[in-house]
């Protein structure tokens, strides 16, 4: 298939009488770079949940790679298989070692025997710079190194496309670098990402398309040059101001 | 008055085989009561009713009524309702082991409430399926959790597991009854049963601290 990675249709989300997503509609194509940014409590988080189906959307579509994902009766375990999703708190398990986070899910949910697992594990934490920790517990571990370990576990699903919820925002001024860096070089070999940040540098670097979400509505979108140059909307500048 | 230690001496090895029953009878009774806990926790927390209303009911009726009653409609009541011959042994350990469950089914629901709301979503997002990410991920985190509270359940087993002296199982309180209406020497009779009850508990009450301390030194939150 050539269509777009993911399709995102007239999305909303009531929590309560709250409505956190207020018709939310876009795409992101093969390969792409999708930079979210917006102000806190604007709905990005819940986005992103609803992508995958963590959050049930109260109304609306959402396509993976042409598949539907919020009809009724979707494969929903199976199209998550294709959709990493790395957390703002990484989220690691932690009662297994780095490598163990890496092989859990393809042993169990895609039955890989578990050399070939370890093999593919060992190979991706060397890919996140962290060869030299597959033992360790994630509590052994510096919040840089886990969110590294968080982006090795999700890749080993090898999925279509990357769900990122403010991987940086949890971290020492120091470790964002390395996790930034990390995921530059997943974005240049080709996967298709979404991403929430709030790291301009990185945006701009990184984003073929940057979008504005606050109160549940996209403002804005378009290249970073000109959302960060020339942002058409009062909200947007107002909102950059406070970031950059 | 004499207190007369020698009956001590005497019925010692009769009491040491009542406090061997008791310790086997609360083994298996606690191993039990974990197997029915652990899973009318997970029924108790399912979001289906069918599952989770009855599992409510059972923690309400066995942890909302006395043992010694529960005791007595096993081995007592449901002969008479179905027409059959009760059997000590079973229904002691029976009665037991659902008393236990009870509460191990509202252990095992606290250990798994307090594993972190992301634990589950990360291993959801990976594509595990719910029982999945129960088995692989909350499951083994929320064991380690339980154990304080599950010792703590075994100790409290092994006081309780007493109350089957009431339809004659020979455990240590039993065996108490009979030396002392023997000897007629209660006090040394009973601060010997008494002593024998300390000497199980005491080595579990220090394990659960140890391990108290352990799980708290371990659980530091995670990042930065
Ligand atoms: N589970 C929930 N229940 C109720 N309200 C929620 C829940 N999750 C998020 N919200 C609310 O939805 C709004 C958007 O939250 P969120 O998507 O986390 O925003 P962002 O990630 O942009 O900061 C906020 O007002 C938040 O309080
Ligand atoms: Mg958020």
């Amino acid at each position: 298939m050539n269509g777009p990675m993911l399709v995102v249709k007239d999305l909303h989300k009531y929590f309560g009488r709250l409505e956190v997503l207020k018709g939310v509609s876009f795409e992101v194509a093969r390969q792409e770079v999708v930079v979210i940014i917006g102000p806190s409590g604007g709905g990005k988080s819940t986005l992103l949940r609803c992508i995958n189906r963590l959050e049930e959307p109260t109304s609306g579509q959402v396509y993976i790679d042409g598949q539907c994902i919020t009809e009724r009766h979707a494969p929903v375990c199976q199209i998550r298989r294709q959709v990493g999703m790395v957390f703002q708190l990484f989220n690691l398990f932690p009662h297994l070692t780095a490598l163990e986070n890496v092989t859990l899910a393809p042993m169990k949910v895609l039955g890989m025997p578990r050399g070939e697992a370890e093999e593919l594990g060992r190979q991706l934490l060397a890919k996140v710079g962290l060869a030299a920790k597959v033992n360790n517990l994630p509590a052994q571990l510096s919040g840089g190194q886990q969110q590294r370990v968080a982006i090795a576990r999700a890749l080993a699903m090898r999925p279509k496309l990357m769900l990122f919820d403010e991987p940086t925002s949890a971290l020492d001024p120091e470790m964002i670098g390395e996790v930034l860096a990390v995921m530059k070089d997943l974005a240049r070999e080709g996967m298709t990402m979404l991403v929430v940040s709030h790291e301009m540098g990185f945006a701009r670097e990184v984003a073929d398309r940057i979008m504005f979400l606050e109160h549940g509505v996209i403002l804005e979108e378009g290249p970073p040059e000109q959302v960060f140059g020339s942002p058409r909307h009062e909200r947007t500048r107002s909102f950059l101001s406070k970031v950059l | 008055m004499s207190l007369d230690w020698q009956v001590v001496e005497r019925y010692f090895p009769f009491l040491v085989g009542g406090a061997w029953l008791t310790l086997r009878l609360t083994v298996v009774t606690t191993a039990l009561g974990t197997i029915i806990g652990l899973f009318a926790a997970i029924a108790r927390l399912s979001r289906f009713k069918i599952f989770s209303w009855p599992a409510a009911a059972y923690v309400d009726f066995f942890r909302g009524t006395p043992l010694l009653a529960q005791i007595m409609l096993i081995h007592f009541g449901l002969p008479q309702l179905f027409g059959y011959k009760p059997n000590m042994v079973v229904d002691a350990i029976a009665a037991l082991s659902i008393n236990c469950g009870a509460y191990v089914t509202e252990i095992f629901r606290a250990g798994i409430q307090s594993i972190e709301r992301g634990q589950t979503e990360a291993a959801l997002s990976l594509g595990m399926t719910p029982a999945q990410a129960m088995r692989y991920v909350i499951l083994p985190q929320a064991f380690r959790r339980v154990l304080p509270p599950l010792g703590n359940e075994f100790i409290a087993m092994l006081k309780d597991s007493s109350m089957v002296s009431i339809i004659s199982m020979e455990e240590l309180l039993f065996r108490g009854m009979i030396s002392a209406g023997r000897s007629f020497r209660p006090f040394p009779i009973w601060i010997t049963v008494s002593l024998l009850y300390l000497a199980m508990t005491l080595p579990f009450t220090r394990l659960v601290s140890w391990m108290e301390i352990k799980l708290k030194r371990e659980h530091r939150p995670e990042g930065r």
